[in-house]
């Protein structure tokens, strides 16, 4: 027993991996450096936060004195004389989804250093993400003009005003901070900061090619996110 | 394709992640310091200032109960402000703060054999973002209106509506200071979650970790899971109050005047505190937990008993205290079929929680027990909580529940079991780890005066406060005058529990000064005048200096509790001490001090 602690041992598959990682020393998961692990905690935490959201929302809906609005007739638009519900929010959806391809993308060719590559697919993911978040605006601002507020609204139930612009705007946020991270992230890329470790600024840690893994991560979350909320709020 | 995704990064974790922050000047080592140690002394302190705060609030409240009128600067609004605040700020920004950001930032790194935590500066954020949410709660005195006076559970519709003290502005700052706390910890959280899973020393396995930092670690995720739940209460709360939203607020009318508002549902806000709320109870809890099985291994001289049990009845209790929240909502209007469920749930909690007071009893038994003050505290937690929890068998239970609510016995119990015994164990752990933050003891004898004025003298306040309850008399009244019902007698008791409030609080004050004293006149303590065996009393350098642990990291070599080893030269091997046979790992216990 003079060795501490069986440490290290090769990567075992299914239940009997598992319990050896957990029961080594130093780290529990063997493959994920500080910052990896923090994110998908962070995620976990985040998650809870939206799941409270939606579950509020639906409480909402379910409990209010008034009948709830149409979704799909309140996201309608009329695009060159034809009627056709839901066509912005379909196309934001189309948006996002494609954004977490590219970020995969980004991963990837992050993880075979190939700088240019990286930094392309960042700020396309980038671009994607600021476009969802225009779109965003527009729908925002036909709502409001057409008399939408947080505590009124022409057709129904006063919460529909309330929801639509806290979970929106709540989701909008996470998409603008992920879009100002991607920015940022793809910038160090460029520079190539990940190849000469250099330190960053407030953290005074070096920089390191998962950081664009980390980015991916949270937008990932920010999409799969999207997903609950236009299935939740808008098809339902 | 694998070898490129997994390629030089895979093991990034072994060298990259150990760079230490090195503070370059004064401000950066003492003020904006990244140095887990020096947030946790700045976490400690804010929240035992803001406690103290607090604990004034509690002396005017007993006042104004005792003495009606005599005080004339309380009327019924400020009654309720200081009930709001007292409640509130004893909670989150005192207890929730001291466990967490104190303890934990003080002891996960040098428990787990680690430099740091492993982002220091997003750990400085936590704290710099904690201040911030403490001074807003405290500039909420300022604004017109003064505090909220909406009772620390801030229950709408009444929190908002206009007849509730500091509906102006105070409810306001009071939601955005819970929301600035919530990201704050949040930030902190990370830093502890991941030291624990992540940041460990060498031979360091989850299952040789201390109680103490398995009662954080657990505390932590559940509150890196609970306070989301507040987070989301307080952002539509906040909409309802300033946008005029109507998440919790049904048709009111009020004065004659129908609001504005409609179709709301104050329940859902209740679910939402409460599923806070209740984990809440354990995220102070749990720490205490681990902390108090800690100090009594160490100062009976004897390993803890069914180390295992304890650190799966920890999971446990964790993992089901997020499916009882209702409990505290029997009378609150919901399907009264829900208190059936959460009647059960809540009762199961006993029995782990009932595991780990046994463990603690069987680990005294038959120890060599040192009357330290830190033992005292330990000692005291366990009789205490165990008070608590036998009338929180009371209010578990539906039936039984619906006659004590909102009297004075639904004070008495949760002041026992959630306000008492947790701080008791606090005043523990600082006797017990001030000789390792400031390399100085405390002075035993204002330790001791302060230990039984304390500890009687909470008895003496909330024991009484049982028999009000039962006799009827309600909680968050300003004034009872002449009720009926109440003998004379209750009224007498309640200056009987004044007048032990005002000595108990008194005998903080002796604390404070034994802490400001000590740091300077205090006996020198030397590395490790417990004779304890986790690692923080292993440092070379006390108080430890910045990187914790000199050139080389520990590496651990058994678990935390090698008391009383028989054969072995001292009463306790550090868990950094190579040997054979660390006992716990060895097939069958012997029989005699270990059974």
């Amino acid at each position: 027993m003079s060795d501490p602690a069986v440490t290290h041992t090769d990567p075992q598959p299914g239940l009997t991996g598992f319990v050896s990682d957990w029961s080594s020393d130093k780290t529990a998961f063997k493959t994920a450096s500080w910052g990896k692990a923090m994110i998908w905690i962070f995620l976990l935490s985040d998650t809870f936060i939206f799941s409270c959201f939606l579950i509020a929302y639906m409480t909402a809906r379910m409990s209010t004195s008034e009948a709830w609005p149409n979704p799909s007739e309140v996201f309608a638009l009329e695009i060159g004389g034809v009627h056709m519900p839901l066509i912005l929010i379909a196309i934001m959806t189309f948006v996002l989804i494609s954004s977490s391809g590219t970020m995969a993308m980004a991963v990837n060719f992050g993880y075979r250093r190939d700088r240019v590559k990286t930094t392309v697919l960042m700020l396309l993911t980038a671009v994607l993400g600021a476009t969802f978040v225009g779109m965003q605006a527009f729908e925002w601002t036909k709502l409001i003009s057409e008399g939408v507020r947080p505590w009124e609204n022409p057709w129904g139930a006063p919460q529909f005003g309330s929801v639509f612009f806290m979970i929106t705007g709540f989701h909008g946020t996470h998409v603008t901070i992920g879009v100002i991270f991607l920015l940022l992230m793809a910038r160090k890329v460029w520079r190539g900061d990940f190849d000469t470790g250099k330190k960053g600024f407030f953290t005074s840690r070096k920089g390191r090619w998962e950081i664009v893994e980390i980015t991916g991560l949270y937008w990932h979350f920010v999409d799969l996110v999207w997903v609950f909320i236009f299935a939740l709020f808008y098809l339902w | 394709m694998v070898d490129a995704t997994h390629g030089p990064d895979a093991h990034a974790a072994e060298f990259a992640d150990a760079e230490l922050y090195h503070p370059r000047s004064w401000w950066t080592r003492y003020v904006f310091s990244q140095d887990a140690k020096v947030i946790a002394i700045q976490y400690a302190s804010t929240a035992l200032a803001i406690g103290l705060l607090a604990l004034v609030l509690s002396w005017l409240m007993r006042m104004q109960l005792a003495f009606p009128g005599f005080l004339t600067f309380i009327d019924a609004a400020a009654y309720y402000q200081f009930i709001t605040m007292h409640g509130m700020i004893m909670v989150i920004y005192l207890i929730t703060a001291l466990f967490l950001g104190g303890f934990g930032n003080y002891l996960i790194p040098l428990m787990l054999g680690a430099r740091d935590m492993v982002f220091p500066y997003v750990n400085m954020l936590s704290y710099w973002t904690y201040l911030l949410a403490v001074l807003v709660l405290v500039a909420s005195w300022f604004v017109p209106g003064g505090p909220t006076g909406a009772g620390w559970t801030l229950y709408p519709p009444q929190a908002i509506l206009s007849n509730t003290p500091g509906q102006e502005g105070g409810i306001v700052l009071m939601l955005v200071s819970l929301i600035l706390f919530v990201i704050g910890f949040t930030m902190g959280g990370l830093n502890y979650v991941v030291t624990v899973l992540q940041g460990r020393t060498r031979g360091m396995t989850l299952m040789r970790m201390p109680l103490t930092v398995w009662g954080i670690f657990i505390a932590t995720v559940m509150a890196m899971l609970a306070f989301p739940a507040l987070f989301v209460a307080c952002v539509m709360m906040l909409f309802d109050k300033l946008l005029g939203t109507s998440f919790f607020m049904p048709a009111v009318v009020e004065m004659g005047n129908l609001l504005p508002h409609e179709g709301g549902s104050p329940i859902l806000f209740q679910h939402l505190f409460w599923f806070f709320g209740h984990p809440e109870v354990y995220i102070v809890a749990l720490p205490a937990f681990g902390i108090v099985s800690d100090l009594i291994s160490t100062h009976a001289r004897k390993n803890i008993f069914g180390y295992r049990m304890m650190v799966w009845a920890i999971v446990i209790i964790g993992a089901l205290s997020f499916v009882v929240w209702a409990h505290h909502m029997y009378v609150s209007g919901m399907n009264p079929y829900f208190g059936f469920f959460f009647a059960i749930t809540t009762l199961i909690i006993a029995v782990p929680t009932a595991i780990k007071v046994y463990n603690w009893v069987l680990t005294l038994w038959r120890g060599d027990i040192h009357l330290n003050p830190p033992m005292l505290f330990a000692l005291a937690f366990i009789v205490t909580f165990v008070n608590g929890g036998l009338t929180g068998l009371f209010l578990g239970n539906v039936v039984v529940d619906v006659p004590l609510s909102d009297t004075m016995f639904v004070v008495a119990h949760f002041h026992m079991v959630m306000g008492v015994a947790p701080i008791l164990v606090i005043f523990g752990a600082i006797y017990h780890w001030y000789p390792k933050i400031t390399g100085r003891m405390l002075d035993n004898r204002l330790a001791q005066l302060h230990f039984w004025v304390t500890f009687l003298g909470a008895y003496l306040i909330f024991f009484p406060m049982h028999y009000l309850g039962i006799m009827g008399v309600p909680r968050r009244y300003f004034e009872s005058g002449d009720i009926s019902f109440q003998p004379p007698s209750a009224h007498d008791l309640n200056i009987f529990i004044t007048v032990m409030a005002l000595i108990v609080g008194a005998a903080q004050l002796v604390f404070v000064f034994n802490l400001i004293w000590s740091i300077r006149h205090g006996k020198p303590a030397g590395g490790n005048p417990w004779r304890a065996t986790t690692l923080e009393w292993q440092t070379p350098e006390t108080p430890p200096a910045h990187g914790n642990f000199g050139r080389d990291l520990p590496v651990v070599y058994r678990w935390a509790y090698d008391y009383s080893v028989p054969g072995a030269a001292e009463d306790f091997i550090p868990q950094n001490q190579p040997g054979p046979n660390p006992p716990h790992e060895a097939p069958a216990m012997p029989g005699g001090a270990t059974s």
